[in-house]
């Protein structure tokens, strides 16, 4: 057996060749993807495209995003939290309820508590008992939305109040762009620090590319995980948060929608749902196409059912061509 | 010729290549009835090959195998199986979520026939209901050998189908094996345990290198000759490197294993590791030198016995453990060892970051010169930059031993690291070995080729059925000495 690899000398269909192009950097055909997107869009009715516009892109962009950062860490290691949708809900709930109780950062405090403690539970379920992350996550968010509903007959007659801080990051916007963004500009910074830069990170990938030999390198997944589903909650609650600021109305169901086009927003931006294999970056670029899509079928007018329908049938549609192209060899 | 008069099986001038590796150039087995056949060969001899010939799972490219003289090619399992012949491997081919009863449905088995076969073989309260995975390994093993014997095959191809069964089922098989024969059926026989041969076989089939070189009627004193039909030319001592003789150490040893015991294999091992020694391990497949390298890294747990890392009794729950302690892994399937997506670096670099206390911001400077050392040491080939799984297998290899010089070394487990790689990497490994130990390391050496032994190691235990059986200095470590203690020849009469 030689040591030299000799060079192929294969012909390598476009179709193929796309595909490595995409597994190698897959941002840079997604923003080609999402500028084409914006072209239809401006095609559909001209004039639309503006920086206001643009600005309010972004805007109902970054709680996707952040929310896809939850799936792409999860997903790194083969997993997934389909928990983060309820638990934005509750972190903006309870915030909201208890603000007129107990003062804005106090309550804030404990929204964030609860994030930690749903990601206790998943991160238990998943590390200790071994149950798979879908079924775990899905049923602490089912455990997550009762309790919520519990609480809310309790605290039903002290009324809500939103942080003013929260409403300035929400709704605010600097030089034309989102407040929102001074939250979520350091927040991307360190996804991606920690995705690339530090010993957790890397350890995110071992696990889902090959969790004997993390064993045998001496990682205790156990560990890991936990601490992966902690962070996980603790995403969702922040987003809730800011969220709460953005749509000032809290409801029982205020960022449950959110949860699948999250997974989605990942999945596009080049993340496997085996494990291994991700990108923030990506899921970034996906949030925003997703969003865009999303505008592009509220212009159309149709009624909500076939919108709603539509755009479920678009993700599919899109993930399952990029997950075709990228894992084309 | 009447149809009786032909041999029950007959296979002549079979081949098999799989692309430039030729596994077989020309087996040969004939069994009459009433007779049972030994089928035997060193590692690598074409054995597994020629079985899976013989019972239709792989087509020969030449030669042919005729099952009562019926010239037509076997050519599938079922196919093997309606013309009369019936494999049982060491391995048992049930579904673990079916129970027993709807095993049998699976393949036809006649329950009356296989109620009797199972009385026969001491398990005859054994539940029909029962399921598969709730059944221990020996029991699993004779439900698969009742449901073949309930089919009423002409040959029974019986494959290591004994090892780490308990003495008394393994007296039960060989005499259900033995009245097969007397009835006029006949058995093929494969086993690493002259012993049973002996008690069982009337012939002996021998394969090297891919061909039958001899058959021999099985006779007292006979091992001898098998072991060197096994061999053959491969014993060529102007070739070998002289081994050099070195004093057993003394004081304290960096590792001490006493009686150690670990499901399912391993029944009794003991051993001692000194700092700056080479202890091979010599065993052939399956006598439990994986559950002793398993437990010694964290991957098990001992059922009884003793592990001691300078002097201070360890029990190791998980490999992290066995780190801890300076114990450290490269096991056998790299496959099991690498990222395959990851970097070069990342694969090497990951035993840093394992601790909560090493998650945070990665180390660069430090990660880059530990790596760039190992890599620098192993000469690796990173030419192919990126994925690790762009690398040839050699120098895959030498990622997973890379991982642990970066680490630093001071207990190595090394568990047949030249399987699968080429001479020039193998090459480069036995001097690297013998250097780690010269810097104080301890090393553990397990090989599947025995040629390596004398080349890499000072000297080395033997394991047979789940025991250590000898110790063999590397000056005396001749290919045919350690082939005759692989097969339990020697006694024990040089165990430590």
């Amino acid at each position: 057996m030689s040591d030299i690899h000799p060079k192929p000398a294969e012909h390598v269909a476009p179709l193929v060749r796309l595909g490595r192009f995409l597994k190698d950097n897959p941002v840079i055909p997604l923003i080609g993807f999402l500028f084409a997107l914006i072209g239809i869009l401006e095609l559909m009715r001209p004039g639309i495209v503006s920086v206001f516009w643009a600005g309010n892109l972004i805007k109902f962009a970054i709680p996707l995003a952040m929310l896809a950062a939850a799936q792409v860490l999860t997903m790194l290691t083969g997993g997934i939290d389909l928990s983060v949708g309820i638990v934005a809900t509750c972190s903006a709930f309870v915030t909201a309820t208890l603000t007129p109780l107990i003062g804005p950062a106090p309550a804030m405090l404990v929204a964030m508590g609860t994030g930690v403690i749903v990601g206790l539970v998943n991160g238990f379920g998943v590390a200790i008992a071994r149950v798979h992350p879908l079924i775990m996550t899905l049923g602490t968010g089912l455990i997550a939305t009762g309790c919520l509903q519990v609480y809310q007959r309790f605290v039903i007659s002290t009324g809500t109040d939103i942080p003013a801080v929260l409403e300035w990051l929400g709704t605010g916007r600097s030089w034309n762009l989102p407040n929102g963004l001074f939250l979520f500009i350091p927040f991307a910074g360190f996804v991606l620090w920690l995705m690339r830069y530090t010993g957790f990170g890397r350890l995110l990938f071992a696990l889902g590319s090959n969790e004997k030999a993390a064993k045998l390198s001496g990682v205790r997944s156990w560990q890991v995980l936990m601490a992966l589903y902690v962070l996980s909650g603790l995403i969702a609650a922040l987003t809730g948060l800011l969220y709460l600021g953005m749509i000032r109305a809290p409801s029982l169901s205020l960022a449950v929608p959110l949860m699948l086009p999250s997974v989605a927003a990942a999945v596009i931006g080049g993340t496997s749902i085996f494990g291994g294999r991700g990108s923030f970056a990506g899921a970034m670029v996906g949030a925003l196409i997703l969003r865009v899509i999303d505008t592009m079928l509220t212009l159309a007018r149709m009624p909500e059912g076939a919108r709603i329908a539509l755009f479920g049938l678009i993700i599919l549609a899109v993930t399952a061509l990029y997950v075709r192209l990228s894992e084309t060899r | 010729m009447t149809p009786s008069d032909d041999p029950l099986l007959d296979a002549q001038g079979v081949a098999k290549s799989f692309g430039a590796v030729r596994a077989l150039t020309d087996a040969r087995l004939t069994l009459a009835r009433g007779e049972v056949v030994a089928l035997m060969g060193a590692n690598g001899a074409g054995k597994s090959t020629f079985v899976k010939i013989l019972t239709g799972a792989l087509q020969p490219d030449r030669g042919h195998v005729r099952i009562r003289g019926q010239s037509a090619q076997v050519g599938s399992p079922a196919q093997a199986r309606r013309s009369g012949l019936v494999p049982v491997y060491q391995e048992p081919s049930l579904i673990p979520d079916l129970c027993v009863a709807d095993n049998l449905r699976l393949v036809d088995t006649p329950v009356d026939g296989f109620r009797h076969w199972l009385t026969e073989l001491a398990h005859g309260d054994l539940r029909l209901d029962a399921m598969i995975r709730d059944l221990p390994l020996a029991s699993l093993r004779i439900v698969d050998l009742a449901r073949a014997l309930a089919m009423r095959p002409d040959v029974l191809l019986l494959d290591e189908l004994t090892a780490a069964l308990p003495t008394d089922l393994v007296d039960r098989v060989l005499t259900v094996a033995r009245q097969q024969a007397a009835d006029g059926r006949g058995v093929i026989y494969i086993s690493h345990r002259f012993a049973e041969i002996s008690r069982l076989c009337d012939r002996a089939t021998v394969l090297r290198d891919g061909a039958t070189v001899g058959e021999v009627d099985i006779a007292p004193g006979i091992e001898d000759q098998v072991v060197e039909m096994m061999l053959g030319a491969r014993i060529d001592l102007g070739k070998r490197a002289a081994a050099i003789a070195r004093p057993r150490p003394e004081g304290r040893p960096r590792l001490r294993v006493e009686n150690l015991a670990v499901a399912p294999k391993l029944v009794d091992a003991s051993l001692a590791l000194h700092p700056g020694e080479v202890l091979g391990v010599v065993a052939l497949e399956g006598q439990g030198q994986d559950e002793l390298f398993d437990a010694l890294a964290g991957f098990r747990t001992p059922l009884s016995g003793r592990i001691e890392v300078d002097g201070v009794a360890a029990g190791f729950r998980h490999p992290a453990d066995a780190i801890a302690a300076g114990l450290t892994l490269v096991p056998g399937n790299r496959a099991e060892a690498l990222f395959r997506e990851r970097s070069v670096r990342e694969n090497i670099a990951m035993p840093f970051s394992a601790r909560p206390g090493a998650w945070g911001p990665l180390r660069m400077r430090h990660e880059k010169a530990r790596v760039a050392e190992a890599i620098e040491r192993l000469q690796i080939d990173t030419r192919a930059q990126g994925e690790v799984q762009r690398l040839s297998g050699g120098n895959q290899q030498k990622v997973t031993i890379g991982r642990w010089l970066a680490h630093g070394v001071r207990t190595m487990l090394l568990f047949d690291p030249t399987r699968g790689i080429d001479v020039r990497t193998k090459r480069q490994i036995y001097p690297l070995v013998r250097e780690l130990a010269d810097q104080g390391a301890a090393v553990l050496f397990y090989t599947s080729e025995l040629e390596e032994i004398p080349l890499a190691c000072d000297r080395a235990i033997v394991i047979f059925n789940g025991r250590v059986v000898d110790m063999v200095e590397a000056t005396e470590a001749d290919e045919e000495r350690l082939m005759r203690a692989a097969y339990g020849l020697t006694g024990s009469e040089g165990a430590a």
